[in-house]
Protein backbone atom coordinates (compact mmCIF):
# COMPACT_ATOMS: atom_id res chain seq x y z
CA UNK A 1 0.00 0.00 0.00
CA UNK A 2 1.36 3.45 -0.72
CA UNK A 3 2.24 5.62 2.55
CA UNK A 4 -0.69 7.89 3.03
CA UNK A 5 0.41 11.88 3.39
CA UNK A 6 0.42 13.08 6.94
CA UNK A 7 -2.14 15.58 6.65
CA UNK A 8 -4.70 12.90 5.71
CA UNK A 9 -6.79 11.14 7.94
CA UNK A 10 -9.16 8.79 6.61
CA UNK A 11 -8.74 7.94 2.78
CA UNK A 12 -11.35 5.77 0.33
CA UNK A 13 -9.93 4.89 -2.55
CA UNK A 14 -12.32 3.31 -5.38
CA UNK A 15 -14.48 2.05 -2.56
CA UNK A 16 -18.10 0.40 -3.72
CA UNK A 17 -20.70 -1.07 -2.02
CA UNK A 18 -23.12 -3.78 -3.83
CA UNK A 19 -25.98 -5.18 -1.87
CA UNK A 20 -26.73 -8.74 -3.20
CA UNK A 21 -30.00 -8.65 -4.47
CA UNK A 22 -33.44 -10.03 -2.33
CA UNK A 23 -34.36 -13.31 -4.19
CA UNK A 24 -34.15 -13.06 -7.99
CA UNK A 25 -33.58 -9.41 -7.73
CA UNK A 26 -30.41 -8.04 -9.70
CA UNK A 27 -27.61 -6.88 -6.68
CA UNK A 28 -28.09 -2.94 -5.43
CA UNK A 29 -25.14 -0.83 -6.65
CA UNK A 30 -25.57 1.73 -3.60
CA UNK A 31 -22.08 3.56 -3.63
CA UNK A 32 -19.23 4.53 -5.59
CA UNK A 33 -16.91 4.07 -6.70
CA UNK A 34 -15.83 6.46 -4.29
CA UNK A 35 -12.19 8.45 -3.99
CA UNK A 36 -11.47 10.86 -0.93
CA UNK A 37 -9.09 11.92 1.36
CA UNK A 38 -10.48 13.36 4.85
CA UNK A 39 -7.95 15.92 5.73
CA UNK A 40 -7.31 15.95 9.31
CA UNK A 41 -9.14 18.39 11.12
CA UNK A 42 -11.23 19.32 8.57
CA UNK A 43 -15.12 19.82 8.74
CA UNK A 44 -16.38 17.65 5.78
CA UNK A 45 -20.38 17.54 4.99
CA UNK A 46 -22.17 15.22 2.44
CA UNK A 47 -25.20 15.82 0.47
CA UNK A 48 -27.30 14.22 -1.72
CA UNK A 49 -30.56 13.52 -2.70
CA UNK A 50 -32.46 10.63 -0.54
CA UNK A 51 -31.52 7.01 -1.18
CA UNK A 52 -28.56 7.57 -2.39
CA UNK A 53 -25.96 5.90 -0.29
CA UNK A 54 -25.12 8.58 2.17
CA UNK A 55 -25.59 6.42 5.25
CA UNK A 56 -23.92 3.46 3.61
CA UNK A 57 -20.69 5.64 2.96
CA UNK A 58 -20.52 6.73 6.41
CA UNK A 59 -21.04 3.21 7.30
CA UNK A 60 -18.08 1.91 4.94
CA UNK A 61 -15.82 4.46 6.62
CA UNK A 62 -16.52 3.55 10.01
CA UNK A 63 -16.39 0.15 9.30
CA UNK A 64 -19.67 -0.96 10.40
CA UNK A 65 -19.77 -1.86 6.55
CA UNK A 66 -16.95 -3.67 4.46
CA UNK A 67 -16.71 -2.06 1.01
CA UNK A 68 -17.18 -4.34 -2.07
CA UNK A 69 -14.47 -3.46 -3.55
CA UNK A 70 -11.59 -0.61 -2.70
CA UNK A 71 -10.02 0.40 -0.16
CA UNK A 72 -10.26 2.64 3.56
CA UNK A 73 -7.97 3.64 5.12
CA UNK A 74 -8.05 5.46 9.07
CA UNK A 75 -4.58 6.40 10.28
CA UNK A 76 -2.75 4.82 7.48
CA UNK A 77 -4.53 2.03 8.95
CA UNK A 78 -6.97 -0.50 7.11
CA UNK A 79 -10.42 -0.20 7.98
CA UNK A 80 -12.55 -3.32 7.30
CA UNK A 81 -15.55 -4.08 8.96
CA UNK A 82 -14.73 -3.02 12.62
CA UNK A 83 -14.77 0.11 13.85
CA UNK A 84 -11.08 1.46 14.17
CA UNK A 85 -10.20 2.72 17.82
CA UNK A 86 -10.75 6.84 17.46
CA UNK A 87 -13.83 6.64 15.52
CA UNK A 88 -16.76 7.82 17.19
CA UNK A 89 -20.14 7.62 15.62
CA UNK A 90 -23.29 9.72 16.06
CA UNK A 91 -26.69 8.29 14.59
CA UNK A 92 -29.63 10.01 13.32
CA UNK A 93 -32.00 7.87 15.40
CA UNK A 94 -32.34 8.23 19.03
CA UNK A 95 -29.70 5.73 20.26
CA UNK A 96 -30.02 7.43 23.94
CA UNK A 97 -30.64 4.11 26.55
CA UNK A 98 -33.96 4.86 28.10
CA UNK A 99 -32.89 2.65 31.21
CA UNK A 100 -29.93 4.84 32.01
CA UNK A 101 -29.10 8.70 33.50
CA UNK A 102 -28.03 11.01 31.05
CA UNK A 103 -24.75 10.37 33.48
CA UNK A 104 -24.68 6.78 32.67
CA UNK A 105 -25.56 7.16 29.39
CA UNK A 106 -22.11 9.93 29.02
CA UNK A 107 -20.19 7.00 30.91
CA UNK A 108 -20.92 4.00 28.91
CA UNK A 109 -18.38 3.60 26.68
CA UNK A 110 -15.64 4.69 29.11
CA UNK A 111 -16.83 2.00 31.67
CA UNK A 112 -16.29 -0.71 29.26
CA UNK A 113 -12.84 0.30 27.96
CA UNK A 114 -11.10 -0.45 31.42
CA UNK A 115 -11.15 3.65 32.34
CA UNK A 116 -10.07 4.75 36.04
CA UNK A 117 -13.43 5.66 38.05
CA UNK A 118 -11.91 8.97 38.55
CA UNK A 119 -11.28 9.44 34.84
CA UNK A 120 -14.53 8.41 34.00
CA UNK A 121 -15.86 11.27 36.58
CA UNK A 122 -14.19 14.00 34.90
CA UNK A 123 -14.42 13.05 31.53
CA UNK A 124 -18.48 12.78 31.84
CA UNK A 125 -18.57 16.17 33.78
CA UNK A 126 -16.34 18.00 31.53
CA UNK A 127 -18.18 16.23 28.00
CA UNK A 128 -21.78 17.16 30.06
CA UNK A 129 -20.88 20.85 30.83
CA UNK A 130 -20.29 21.40 27.58
CA UNK A 131 -22.87 19.92 26.05
CA UNK A 132 -25.11 22.15 28.19
CA UNK A 133 -26.55 18.75 30.52
CA UNK A 134 -24.91 19.56 33.33
CA UNK A 135 -28.29 20.22 35.27
CA UNK A 136 -29.74 16.95 33.29
CA UNK A 137 -27.34 14.30 34.19
CA UNK A 138 -29.34 12.79 36.86
CA UNK A 139 -32.35 12.76 33.96
CA UNK A 140 -33.71 10.28 32.03
CA UNK A 141 -33.57 10.43 28.55
CA UNK A 142 -36.87 10.28 28.33
CA UNK A 143 -37.35 13.44 30.10
CA UNK A 144 -35.16 15.79 27.90
CA UNK A 145 -36.29 16.69 24.10
CA UNK A 146 -35.05 15.57 21.18
CA UNK A 147 -32.72 17.72 20.70
CA UNK A 148 -31.17 17.30 24.40
CA UNK A 149 -31.57 13.63 23.65
CA UNK A 150 -29.27 13.64 20.69
CA UNK A 151 -26.49 15.90 22.74
CA UNK A 152 -26.74 13.06 25.29
CA UNK A 153 -25.54 11.00 22.11
CA UNK A 154 -22.86 12.89 21.42
CA UNK A 155 -21.46 13.50 25.17
CA UNK A 156 -21.23 9.53 25.36
CA UNK A 157 -18.93 9.79 22.03
CA UNK A 158 -17.16 13.00 22.96
CA UNK A 159 -15.61 11.70 26.44
CA UNK A 160 -14.26 8.57 24.33
CA UNK A 161 -12.01 11.50 23.06
CA UNK A 162 -11.97 10.26 18.82
CA UNK A 163 -9.81 11.78 16.32
CA UNK A 164 -12.77 11.39 13.98
CA UNK A 165 -16.44 12.01 14.65
CA UNK A 166 -19.01 11.01 12.29
CA UNK A 167 -22.38 12.30 12.42
CA UNK A 168 -25.09 10.28 10.33
CA UNK A 169 -27.57 13.14 10.07
CA UNK A 170 -27.82 13.66 13.91
CA UNK A 171 -29.93 16.90 13.46
CA UNK A 172 -32.84 14.67 11.30
CA UNK A 173 -35.81 14.77 13.33
CA UNK A 174 -35.52 17.91 14.58
CA UNK A 175 -36.85 21.67 14.20
CA UNK A 176 -34.99 24.01 12.10
CA UNK A 177 -34.30 26.31 14.94
CA UNK A 178 -32.74 23.39 17.58
CA UNK A 179 -30.84 22.21 14.40
CA UNK A 180 -29.17 25.80 13.61
CA UNK A 181 -28.14 25.95 17.39
CA UNK A 182 -27.05 22.07 17.31
CA UNK A 183 -25.12 22.81 14.26
CA UNK A 184 -23.18 25.85 16.57
CA UNK A 185 -22.59 23.63 19.01
CA UNK A 186 -20.90 20.99 17.00
CA UNK A 187 -18.66 23.28 15.37
CA UNK A 188 -17.99 24.46 18.83
CA UNK A 189 -17.25 21.42 19.50
CA UNK A 190 -15.08 20.66 16.60
CA UNK A 191 -12.97 24.00 17.48
CA UNK A 192 -12.38 22.66 20.79
CA UNK A 193 -11.19 18.98 19.96
CA UNK A 194 -9.67 19.23 16.99
CA UNK A 195 -10.87 16.37 15.21
CA UNK A 196 -11.77 15.55 11.93
CA UNK A 197 -15.68 15.26 11.56
CA UNK A 198 -17.42 13.93 8.77
CA UNK A 199 -21.46 15.58 8.54
CA UNK A 200 -24.02 13.35 6.60
CA UNK A 201 -26.78 15.56 6.20
CA UNK A 202 -29.95 16.41 3.60
CA UNK A 203 -30.03 20.03 4.72
CA UNK A 204 -28.28 21.91 1.74
CA UNK A 205 -28.19 25.15 4.49
CA UNK A 206 -26.91 23.20 7.03
CA UNK A 207 -23.77 21.56 5.21
CA UNK A 208 -23.14 25.16 3.98
CA UNK A 209 -23.25 26.63 7.14
CA UNK A 210 -20.76 23.65 8.89
CA UNK A 211 -18.36 22.72 6.27
CA UNK A 212 -14.59 23.61 5.08
CA UNK A 213 -15.71 21.19 2.51
CA UNK A 214 -19.05 20.03 1.02
CA UNK A 215 -19.64 16.87 -1.13
CA UNK A 216 -22.20 16.94 -3.19
CA UNK A 217 -23.91 13.05 -3.88
CA UNK A 218 -24.90 11.88 -6.86
CA UNK A 219 -27.96 9.73 -7.05
CA UNK A 220 -27.86 6.04 -6.57
CA UNK A 221 -25.42 4.33 -7.00
CA UNK A 222 -23.73 7.43 -4.88
CA UNK A 223 -20.54 9.18 -6.06
CA UNK A 224 -19.12 12.66 -5.86
CA UNK A 225 -19.78 14.80 -8.54
CA UNK A 226 -18.52 17.87 -6.87
CA UNK A 227 -16.39 18.46 -3.53
CA UNK A 228 -17.20 22.71 -2.84
CA UNK A 229 -14.83 24.60 -0.35
CA UNK A 230 -16.89 26.99 1.30
CA UNK A 231 -13.67 29.02 2.68
CA UNK A 232 -15.67 29.79 6.08
CA UNK A 233 -12.72 30.95 8.87
CA UNK A 234 -12.36 28.44 11.67
CA UNK A 235 -14.27 30.70 13.75
CA UNK A 236 -17.87 31.13 12.88
CA UNK A 237 -21.01 29.92 13.64
CA UNK A 238 -24.66 30.13 12.31
CA UNK A 239 -24.89 33.78 11.85
CA UNK A 240 -22.95 33.16 8.66
CA UNK A 241 -26.26 32.38 6.92
CA UNK A 242 -26.71 35.72 6.42
CA UNK A 243 -23.56 36.38 4.24
CA UNK A 244 -23.88 36.33 0.67
CA UNK A 245 -21.48 33.64 0.19
CA UNK A 246 -23.56 31.50 2.37
CA UNK A 247 -26.77 32.03 -0.33
CA UNK A 248 -24.35 31.17 -3.45
CA UNK A 249 -22.84 28.11 -1.71
CA UNK A 250 -26.35 26.63 -0.75
CA UNK A 251 -27.19 27.80 -4.68
CA UNK A 252 -24.25 26.13 -6.20
CA UNK A 253 -25.17 22.98 -4.37
CA UNK A 254 -28.59 22.69 -4.89
CA UNK A 255 -27.72 23.43 -8.76
CA UNK A 256 -25.28 20.35 -8.89
CA UNK A 257 -28.45 18.50 -6.76
CA UNK A 258 -31.44 19.44 -8.21
CA UNK A 259 -30.93 17.16 -11.40
CA UNK A 260 -29.82 14.53 -8.98
CA UNK A 261 -33.13 14.80 -6.56
CA UNK A 262 -35.18 14.31 -9.43
CA UNK A 263 -33.36 11.17 -10.83
CA UNK A 264 -33.69 9.80 -7.07
CA UNK A 265 -37.40 10.34 -7.37
CA UNK A 266 -37.96 8.54 -10.88
CA UNK A 267 -38.18 11.88 -12.64
CA UNK A 268 -35.04 11.16 -15.25
CA UNK A 269 -36.48 13.25 -18.16
CA UNK A 270 -37.08 16.31 -16.14
CA UNK A 271 -33.50 16.54 -15.57
CA UNK A 272 -32.97 17.12 -19.17
CA UNK A 273 -35.43 20.05 -19.65
CA UNK A 274 -33.44 21.46 -16.32
CA UNK B 1 -53.66 6.93 46.25
CA UNK B 2 -54.90 7.91 43.38
CA UNK B 3 -58.22 8.88 42.27
CA UNK B 4 -58.61 6.01 40.25
CA UNK B 5 -57.33 3.34 42.66
CA UNK B 6 -59.84 4.72 45.71
CA UNK B 7 -62.31 3.81 42.97
CA UNK B 8 -60.92 0.72 42.27
CA UNK B 9 -60.56 -0.01 46.05
CA UNK B 10 -64.34 1.42 46.65
CA UNK B 11 -65.32 -1.54 43.92
CA UNK B 12 -64.03 -3.99 45.60
CA UNK B 13 -64.89 -3.28 49.35
CA UNK B 14 -68.44 -2.78 47.87
CA UNK B 15 -68.68 -6.35 46.00
CA UNK B 16 -66.83 -7.27 49.00
CA UNK B 17 -70.00 -5.74 51.28
CA UNK B 18 -72.66 -6.95 49.53
CA UNK B 19 -71.20 -10.64 49.48
CA UNK B 20 -71.45 -9.98 53.30
CA UNK B 21 -74.75 -8.59 53.42
CA UNK B 22 -76.03 -11.57 50.66
CA UNK B 23 -74.79 -14.01 53.17
CA UNK B 24 -75.87 -12.83 56.35
CA UNK B 25 -79.73 -12.47 55.09
CA UNK B 26 -79.49 -15.27 53.62
CA UNK B 27 -79.83 -14.64 50.22
CA UNK B 28 -76.82 -16.94 49.62
CA UNK B 29 -77.19 -19.92 51.27
CA UNK B 30 -74.13 -20.76 54.01
CA UNK B 31 -74.04 -24.09 52.40
CA UNK B 32 -73.20 -22.42 49.04
CA UNK B 33 -70.92 -19.36 50.21
CA UNK B 34 -69.68 -18.36 53.96
CA UNK B 35 -70.04 -14.48 54.14
CA UNK B 36 -66.69 -12.86 53.59
CA UNK B 37 -66.00 -11.81 57.38
CA UNK B 38 -66.08 -15.49 58.33
CA UNK B 39 -63.31 -16.77 55.63
CA UNK B 40 -61.52 -14.01 57.13
CA UNK B 41 -61.67 -15.36 60.97
CA UNK B 42 -61.44 -18.80 59.66
CA UNK B 43 -58.50 -18.14 58.06
CA UNK B 44 -56.61 -16.62 61.17
CA UNK B 45 -57.59 -19.70 62.94
CA UNK B 46 -56.15 -21.91 59.84
CA UNK B 47 -52.76 -19.88 59.99
CA UNK B 48 -52.71 -19.31 63.91
CA UNK B 49 -52.76 -22.94 64.43
CA UNK B 50 -50.06 -23.88 62.13
CA UNK B 51 -52.35 -26.44 60.33
CA UNK B 52 -51.39 -25.30 56.97
CA UNK B 53 -47.54 -24.28 57.31
CA UNK B 54 -46.46 -27.28 55.81
CA UNK B 55 -48.85 -27.47 52.85
CA UNK B 56 -48.00 -23.49 52.49
CA UNK B 57 -44.51 -24.94 52.49
CA UNK B 58 -44.85 -27.30 49.91
CA UNK B 59 -46.98 -25.10 47.44
CA UNK B 60 -45.46 -21.64 47.85
CA UNK B 61 -41.91 -23.28 47.16
CA UNK B 62 -43.00 -25.00 44.50
CA UNK B 63 -44.41 -21.89 42.53
CA UNK B 64 -41.59 -20.42 43.29
CA UNK B 65 -39.28 -23.15 41.65
CA UNK B 66 -42.05 -22.85 38.65
CA UNK B 67 -41.66 -19.59 38.32
CA UNK B 68 -37.73 -19.26 38.65
CA UNK B 69 -37.07 -22.43 35.95
CA UNK B 70 -40.26 -20.74 33.64
CA UNK B 71 -38.60 -17.31 34.07
CA UNK B 72 -34.75 -18.89 33.76
CA UNK B 73 -35.78 -21.11 31.04
CA UNK B 74 -37.93 -19.28 28.72
CA UNK B 75 -35.65 -16.22 28.77
CA UNK B 76 -32.48 -18.50 27.55
CA UNK B 77 -34.19 -20.55 24.83
CA UNK B 78 -35.64 -17.42 23.60
CA UNK B 79 -32.46 -15.70 23.12
CA UNK B 80 -31.25 -18.95 21.51
CA UNK B 81 -34.74 -19.46 19.39
CA UNK B 82 -34.18 -15.53 18.68
CA UNK B 83 -30.53 -16.09 16.79
CA UNK B 84 -31.49 -18.59 15.01
CA UNK B 85 -34.24 -17.64 12.52
CA UNK B 86 -35.07 -20.78 10.63
CA UNK B 87 -35.70 -22.73 13.90
CA UNK B 88 -38.16 -19.87 15.06
CA UNK B 89 -39.57 -20.05 12.08
CA UNK B 90 -40.30 -23.44 12.12
CA UNK B 91 -41.55 -23.18 16.05
CA UNK B 92 -43.72 -19.70 15.78
CA UNK B 93 -47.12 -21.95 14.56
CA UNK B 94 -46.24 -23.57 17.63
CA UNK B 95 -46.00 -20.89 19.99
CA UNK B 96 -49.14 -19.68 18.18
CA UNK B 97 -51.35 -22.14 19.45
CA UNK B 98 -49.61 -23.41 22.52
CA UNK B 99 -51.93 -22.00 24.42
CA UNK B 100 -54.83 -23.46 22.46
CA UNK B 101 -54.04 -26.81 23.29
CA UNK B 102 -55.24 -28.19 26.88
CA UNK B 103 -51.36 -29.29 28.54
CA UNK B 104 -53.30 -30.42 31.45
CA UNK B 105 -54.21 -33.41 29.85
CA UNK B 106 -50.34 -34.52 30.02
CA UNK B 107 -50.82 -34.45 34.07
CA UNK B 108 -51.56 -37.89 34.25
CA UNK B 109 -49.08 -39.33 32.38
CA UNK B 110 -46.54 -37.00 34.07
CA UNK B 111 -47.95 -38.70 37.15
CA UNK B 112 -47.65 -42.37 35.53
CA UNK B 113 -43.45 -41.52 34.87
CA UNK B 114 -42.49 -39.78 38.35
CA UNK B 115 -44.92 -40.82 40.69
CA UNK B 116 -47.15 -38.56 43.17
CA UNK B 117 -44.00 -36.42 43.92
CA UNK B 118 -43.62 -32.42 43.33
CA UNK B 119 -41.58 -33.53 40.06
CA UNK B 120 -44.99 -33.63 37.80
CA UNK B 121 -46.36 -30.59 39.47
CA UNK B 122 -43.47 -28.50 38.87
CA UNK B 123 -43.36 -30.07 34.96
CA UNK B 124 -46.70 -29.11 34.81
CA UNK B 125 -46.21 -25.72 35.71
CA UNK B 126 -43.44 -24.82 33.88
CA UNK B 127 -45.02 -26.19 30.80
CA UNK B 128 -47.65 -24.08 31.27
CA UNK B 129 -45.36 -20.82 32.16
CA UNK B 130 -42.33 -21.52 30.18
CA UNK B 131 -43.66 -20.68 26.34
CA UNK B 132 -45.42 -17.17 27.78
CA UNK B 133 -41.61 -16.18 28.92
CA UNK B 134 -40.53 -17.15 25.65
CA UNK B 135 -42.77 -15.10 23.35
CA UNK B 136 -42.23 -12.37 25.59
CA UNK B 137 -38.79 -12.78 25.03
CA UNK B 138 -38.93 -12.83 21.62
CA UNK B 139 -41.01 -10.14 21.35
CA UNK B 140 -38.54 -8.06 23.75
CA UNK B 141 -35.58 -8.62 21.25
CA UNK B 142 -37.77 -8.10 18.15
CA UNK B 143 -38.06 -4.51 19.53
CA UNK B 144 -34.61 -3.35 20.38
CA UNK B 145 -33.85 -0.74 17.92
CA UNK B 146 -31.52 -1.56 15.48
CA UNK B 147 -29.26 0.98 16.56
CA UNK B 148 -28.05 -0.31 19.35
CA UNK B 149 -26.29 -2.89 17.51
CA UNK B 150 -24.41 -0.20 16.01
CA UNK B 151 -23.50 1.60 19.17
CA UNK B 152 -22.80 -1.56 20.12
CA UNK B 153 -20.49 -2.13 17.85
CA UNK B 154 -19.27 1.45 17.50
CA UNK B 155 -17.95 0.44 21.24
CA UNK B 156 -16.35 -2.29 19.84
CA UNK B 157 -18.40 -4.93 22.38
CA UNK B 158 -18.45 -8.68 22.37
CA UNK B 159 -22.03 -10.46 21.86
CA UNK B 160 -21.83 -11.27 25.31
CA UNK B 161 -21.47 -7.78 26.55
CA UNK B 162 -23.87 -6.73 23.94
CA UNK B 163 -26.38 -8.68 24.85
CA UNK B 164 -26.35 -7.88 28.74
CA UNK B 165 -25.87 -4.30 28.51
CA UNK B 166 -27.74 -2.63 25.60
CA UNK B 167 -30.38 -6.14 24.67
CA UNK B 168 -31.59 -7.28 27.71
CA UNK B 169 -32.62 -3.79 29.27
CA UNK B 170 -33.63 -2.68 25.88
CA UNK B 171 -36.10 -5.29 25.95
CA UNK B 172 -36.98 -5.54 30.09
CA UNK B 173 -40.57 -4.13 29.58
CA UNK B 174 -41.58 -7.04 27.69
CA UNK B 175 -39.44 -9.49 29.84
CA UNK B 176 -41.49 -8.12 32.41
CA UNK B 177 -45.05 -8.40 30.77
CA UNK B 178 -43.04 -11.99 30.35
CA UNK B 179 -42.66 -12.75 33.85
CA UNK B 180 -45.92 -11.14 34.98
CA UNK B 181 -47.93 -13.93 32.71
CA UNK B 182 -45.03 -16.88 34.35
CA UNK B 183 -46.13 -15.86 37.85
CA UNK B 184 -49.94 -16.27 36.97
CA UNK B 185 -49.45 -19.34 35.22
CA UNK B 186 -47.29 -20.73 37.53
CA UNK B 187 -49.65 -20.17 40.17
CA UNK B 188 -52.80 -21.58 38.29
CA UNK B 189 -50.94 -24.73 36.79
CA UNK B 190 -49.62 -25.83 40.45
CA UNK B 191 -52.69 -24.98 41.99
CA UNK B 192 -55.01 -26.70 39.89
CA UNK B 193 -52.42 -29.59 39.20
CA UNK B 194 -52.59 -30.19 43.36
CA UNK B 195 -56.06 -29.63 43.36
CA UNK B 196 -56.35 -32.68 40.48
CA UNK B 197 -54.02 -35.54 42.37
CA UNK B 198 -51.43 -34.38 44.57
CA UNK B 199 -50.48 -36.33 48.24
CA UNK B 200 -50.32 -32.68 50.09
CA UNK B 201 -50.56 -28.70 49.04
CA UNK B 202 -52.64 -26.29 49.64
CA UNK B 203 -54.55 -26.96 46.25
CA UNK B 204 -55.35 -30.72 47.71
CA UNK B 205 -56.37 -29.24 51.10
CA UNK B 206 -58.74 -27.06 49.24
CA UNK B 207 -60.20 -30.34 47.23
CA UNK B 208 -60.38 -32.51 50.59
CA UNK B 209 -62.06 -29.58 52.40
CA UNK B 210 -64.91 -29.54 49.37
CA UNK B 211 -65.46 -33.51 49.06
CA UNK B 212 -65.91 -32.83 52.97
CA UNK B 213 -68.31 -29.98 52.81
CA UNK B 214 -65.70 -28.23 54.82
CA UNK B 215 -66.71 -25.02 53.50
CA UNK B 216 -64.99 -22.69 56.93
CA UNK B 217 -61.54 -24.47 55.45
CA UNK B 218 -62.77 -23.98 52.05
CA UNK B 219 -63.36 -20.83 51.37
CA UNK B 220 -60.03 -20.03 54.31
CA UNK B 221 -57.49 -21.60 52.24
CA UNK B 222 -59.07 -19.87 48.78
CA UNK B 223 -59.19 -16.36 50.33
CA UNK B 224 -55.47 -17.37 51.37
CA UNK B 225 -54.44 -17.47 47.94
CA UNK B 226 -56.80 -14.86 46.78
CA UNK B 227 -54.23 -12.60 49.01
CA UNK B 228 -50.95 -14.14 48.22
CA UNK B 229 -51.88 -14.07 44.34
CA UNK B 230 -52.97 -10.43 45.21
CA UNK B 231 -49.98 -8.91 46.73
CA UNK B 232 -47.42 -10.96 44.18
CA UNK B 233 -49.36 -9.08 41.46
CA UNK B 234 -49.93 -6.15 43.24
CA UNK B 235 -45.72 -5.92 43.69
CA UNK B 236 -45.23 -6.25 40.47
CA UNK B 237 -47.68 -4.13 38.84
CA UNK B 238 -45.65 -1.72 41.13
CA UNK B 239 -42.47 -2.17 40.02
CA UNK B 240 -43.86 -2.66 36.24
CA UNK B 241 -45.42 1.48 36.99
CA UNK B 242 -42.13 2.43 38.69
CA UNK B 243 -39.90 1.52 35.63
CA UNK B 244 -42.45 2.62 32.94
CA UNK B 245 -42.36 6.29 34.68
CA UNK B 246 -38.59 6.11 34.53
CA UNK B 247 -38.31 5.15 30.83
CA UNK B 248 -40.91 7.40 29.90
CA UNK B 249 -39.86 10.50 32.32
CA UNK B 250 -43.23 10.53 34.31
CA UNK B 251 -45.51 10.38 30.94
CA UNK B 252 -47.11 6.89 31.88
Amino acid sequence: MNAVPRDIHAQLLAVTRVFPGAGNQPPVNALGPIDLDLRKGEFFAVVGPSGCGKSTFLEVLAGLQRPTAGTVTFEGKPVSGEVAEGIGVVFQEDASFPWLTVWDNAAFGLRRSGVAEAEIRRRVDDALAFMGLKDFARAYPSQLSGGMRQRVCISRTLVLQPRLILLDEPFGALDAQTRLLMGDEVLRLWRSTGATVLLITHALDEAAMLADRVGAMSARPGRFIEIIDTGWPRERDSKIVAEPAFGEITARLWDRLRGESLKALGHADMTAAG
Amino acid sequence: MTRVGLIRLAVIVAMIGALELACQTGLIRHQTIIPPSEMATSLYALLASGAINADIERTLGIIVIVIAVSIVLGFALGLVIHALPRLREALDPLFATYYAVPIFIFYPVLIAIFGLSPIPIVLIGVATAVVAMIIATLNGLDRVPRVLTKVARVHRLDAVTTAMTLQLPAAAPYLFTGVKLSVSYGFIAVIAAEFILSPAGLGRDIADAYSDFNNRRMYALILFLLIIATVVNTVLHMLDVRWAERRSGGRT
